[in-house]
């Protein structure tokens, strides 16, 4: 076993991988966050649940529809977009002018429902969904094994989130994103139709968590709270990056992934809680968070 | 005159209702109602959004549970160290959170509880995922027995109306006053020579304070502290309850919070009892979206309507 100063290297690359796949979740995640905050101020806490809602759109596509995993990659986010465009017409463009705290409550009631309806349907205990036969196996590298699958979520999400941060920064598209983010209004004074583009914007955040939850359903257990442990853990990392900008949800993402993979090699009893006292520090230092434009 | 006569008749009720309803109940509905108005007055006077509260009530029941097994100590000194412990963890997480504003604020209260749940769950003291059990009442002041429901609830309903004085003292009182300025017009109040952080960390301490006193309560009627007490969902049951009877009203929170306990009561033993979760998701939209003013708040829309 190759050790250097009395590491394991097996195990150190072991947990760095799992840190990077569960960092490559929460930038998903916190990507998603941070598009719709940018434009619609408003934080949705049933991001989670629509995670979780991903996941279970494709255990129940392959298990009942014949749905395949390469199928479910693209219709799966597609479903749990619309669904979200609808919510977003339904419940939450009422109340869109009003306190951003009752947006808050309002997505969490809906999280609340969803979790609850799912817990009802599949019971609590979770589960499994079937690797797709393209992605079994894995590569023995010098210095650790690397399944195939998790190489794949890694690039992936990579992919999926330098694909969104160039539509956002560099395309027409994305200009009219940040500048309804700036002034919406002044945007609609100039003829764009900034209700379509919000309720798109809408759509595409919550598309990226559906995303993930397909992402997710082969190597973690479909259960009805995968959302909302990984929420809380996002929303520490949306303070920590502040949500100024795009490029920085998706950098604080991956990096505390990577944190807390080292934490459960080095002191493992600390791993659950390593995000939040980071969160504590950058409080404490640069309250605005490390990305954060905001005073 | 009108207001003191209705206070009357509601202790008047509140005396006799263990002889109409199960005393265990009751108590419930009390430490529940306790800790919505410790919510309320950050919530509701200050408006603060804290997604963690259930910290604090976990912090009072685990700590005056721990104090009440290993040392045996009497319920009046163990309900102080679960308070004590609370208002000092209420200091630590009000001076972080109320660097954040709005969103931000109800999120860094969020992960800091979340914190929290994972050390209870963690360390050897609280009997991980099992929680405290078997917490004995003990006797009051080393005279009163406690194990009696009955003598129970007086003590429960004494700490209750010690808590709800408490907080319509603060509200009422030139601190509180200037705490709903806050709420009303930050910049104004700032411009105005406020320390508006200093006021948000003061009603923190004192909400978090209370919200221990109720926690160290609910640990002795039901001689347990568990993971239940500390976990977000918590948290988001006390903003329903908050929301549903009334924010920054002063009756809002116990009726939402005797609401809530009823409603899940009723539920637990019916058909709809896999739904609880569900129900009280479509309570938080509706709420939301067409009852902002919540069960007191209407009331009070009918009587002023009924009178003008």
């Amino acid at each position: 076993m190759a050790t250097f100063f009395d590491i394991n290297l097996f195990g150190l690359f072991g947990q760095l991988l799992i840190g990077l796949i569960n960092g490559s979740f929460y930038a998903l995640l916190a990507l998603g966050l941070a598009i719709i905050f940018g434009l619609l101020k408003i934080i949705n806490f049933s991001q989670g649940a629509l995670y979780m809602l991903g996941a279970f759109a494709a255990w129940i596509g392959l298990n009942y529809l014949g749905i395949n995993y390469w199928w479910a990659l693209i219709l799966v986010p597609l479903a749990v977009g619309a669904f979200g465009i609808l919510l977003e017409r339904t419940l939450i463009r009422p109340i869109a002018n009003e306190d951003h705290l009752y947006s808050l409550l309002l997505t969490f009631g809906i999280a609340l429902i969803l979790q609850g309806l799912f817990t009802h349907w599949f019971g609590s205990s979770g589960l499994s969904y079937e690797m797709p036969e393209e992605l079994k196996g894995g590569t023995r590298l010098p210095f650790m094994y690397l399944p195939n699958y998790r190489a794949w979520i890694i690039v992936f999400s990579l992919v999926v989130c330098a694909g969104t941060w160039f539509m956002i920064e560099k395309t027409r598209l994305g200009a009219y994103l940040r500048a309804g983010t700036e002034n919406a209004q002044l945007m609609q004074a100039f003829g764009i139709n900034v209700p379509l583009l919000v309720t798109l914007t809408y759509g595409f955040g919550v598309g990226l968590a559906g995303l993930a939850g397909v992402l997710a359903a082969p190597i973690y257990t479909v259960s009805p709270d995968m959302g909302s442990n990984i929420l809380i853990v996002v929303f520490a990392i949306v303070v920590i990056g502040g949500m100024g900008s795009i490029g920085g949800a998706i950098l604080t993402g991956l990096a505390m992934g990577i944190i807390e993979g080292l934490t459960k090699y080095f002191y493992p009893e600390a791993s659950n809680t390593v995000i939040f006292l980071v969160m504590v520090l950058v409080l404490l230092i640069k309250p605005a968070g490390l990305f954060g434009k905001e005073a | 005159m009108y207001n003191k006569k209705l206070n009357l008749v509601l202790l008047g009720l509140a005396l006799v209702a263990p002889f109409v309803l199960y005393p265990v109940f009751l108590m419930k509905v009390l430490c529940f109602a306790l800790f919505a108005c410790a919510f309320n007055l950050l919530l509701g006077f200050a408006g603060l959004l804290s997604f963690g509260h259930a910290v604090f009530l976990g912090t009072g029941a685990y700590v005056t549970g721990y104090v009440m097994v290993t040392y045996g100590l009497t319920p009046e000194l163990g309900i102080l160290a679960g308070v004590v412990m609370s208002a000092l963890i209420g200091l630590i997480y009000g001076k972080l959170a109320v660097k954040r504003e709005g969103i931000y604020f109800a999120m860094v209260t969020l992960a800091l509880a979340q914190l929290a749940f994972f050390v209870f769950l963690q360390t050897p003291l609280t009997g991980g995922e099992d929680g405290l059990q078997g917490i004995p009442r003990g006797k009051l002041f080393g005279l009163i027995d406690l194990t009696d429901n009955l003598t129970m609830y007086y003590f429960v309903l004494a700490i209750f109306i010690f808590g709800f004085l408490t907080i319509y003292r603060t509200i009422h009182s030139p601190f509180g006053q200037v705490m709903k300025a806050i709420r009303e017009n930050e910049p104004r109040a700032i411009s105005l020579g406020y320390k508006v952080n200093q006021y948000k960390l003061m009603a923190f301490v004192i909400s978090a304070t209370l919200a221990g006193l109720a926690g160290s309560t609910k640990a002795l009627v039901f001689q347990l502290a568990s993971l239940t007490d500390v976990h977000w969902f918590m948290s988001g049951e006390v903003v329903l309850m908050t929301l549903l009877g009334g924010m920054g009203t002063i009756w809002g929170p116990v009726l939402g919070a005797a609401t809530i306990i009823s409603m899940q009561n009723f539920l637990a033993s019916g058909p709809l009892a896999n739904y609880i979760h569900v129900l009280m998701g479509v309570v938080f939209v509706i709420c939301v979206l067409a009852f902002r003013n919540g069960l007191v708040g209407e009331l009070q829309k009918v009587i002023r309507k009924n009178s003008g």
